[in-house]
């Protein structure tokens, strides 16, 4: 760091040292493209936690006529469609916040603005999304 | 410039590409299964009437079943990556670190073999 940039101090501006999580989550101002990265990085371990869950039901759905219906008791139960709600977040969060990934790597929308931006975008269209797949699941339409 | 020191004492200790072919293996199960979530969303969101023979029939087809393989196996590889980055980022312990990455290696390899017995019982 040159010597003019350390000695223009900002007035008034905390600095962090040793930053720890409480530092993150509390006094930190994250933003947009951070919380979307932390997310992704958050809804991948949880489905990757969730993938025994999500195989049964999946072998359950597939295996046989009665197994079908064994599967549609387990989905019509609120509490797991509440649970399989916040795995669709969890999924389509990641594949959107992943397609803007997919785009920044081909080096579209890096600089500041344009990152901030999309990564506003990632989080409306997930939650618009979940809320599209939530609206079915409860049978809305 | 790295074939030239690839080799002796001189060889280059970093660039060893292992990195580059995990992240690019990484973006491209990740474009396979954009493709596969893309139809199983829309199918989902448009479909009426969820039944056994519509569900079982969708993977009833060879081109499906193969293409859900595909998805699942390019989906577990990225897993590998994905959780491989985190074990490296957060724990500190080597020893604590290695037993992780295999427990997942191990996890996501019996995983591959549930969903090929999942996909071939239909």
């Amino acid at each position: 760091m040159s010597e003019a940039v350390r000695e223009a101090k900002q007035k008034g501006r905390p600095e962090f040292r040793n930053i720890g999580i409480t530092d993150i989550t509390g006094k930190y101002r994250m933003p947009p493209s951070a919380i979307v990265s932390i997310l992704h990085r958050i809804s991948g371990a949880g489905l990757f936690l969730a993938l025994p869950f999500l195989l049964y039901l999946f072998q359950q759905s597939l295996l046989s006529e009665s197994s079908f219906g064994y599967f549609a008791g387990i989905v019509s139960h609120p509490l797991a469609k509440l649970v399989l709600l916040g795995l669709s977040w969890a999924y389509l969060h990641h594949f959107v916040a992943g397609i803007r990934h997919l785009f920044m790597d081909n080096h579209f929308a890096l600089d500041k603005d344009a990152a901030q931006s999309t990564a506003r975008w990632v989080l409306i269209i997930s939650l618009a999304l979940t809320l599209l797949v939530g609206l079915k699941l409860f049978g809305v339409f | 410039m790295a074939t030239k020191n690839n080799i002796g004492p001189r060889r280059l200790v970093v660039g060893a590409h292992y990195g580059v072919k995990d992240w690019l293996a990484q973006r491209i199960t990740a474009i396979v299964m954009a493709i596969y979530t893309v139809i199983l969303l829309v199918s989902f969101l448009t479909g009426q009437n969820f039944t056994y023979e519509g569900w079982a029939g969708l993977f009833a087809a060879q081109w499906f079943k193969l293409f859900s393989l595909v998805t699942f196996l390019g989906l577990y590889y990225h897993a590998w990556v994905g959780i491989r980055d985190i074990w490296m980022d957060y724990v500190k312990s080597a020893g604590l670190r290695l037993f992780l990455m295999l427990a997942t290696i191990f996890w996501l390899l019996a995983c591959a073999a549930w969903t090929v017995q999942i996909l071939w019982s239909v």
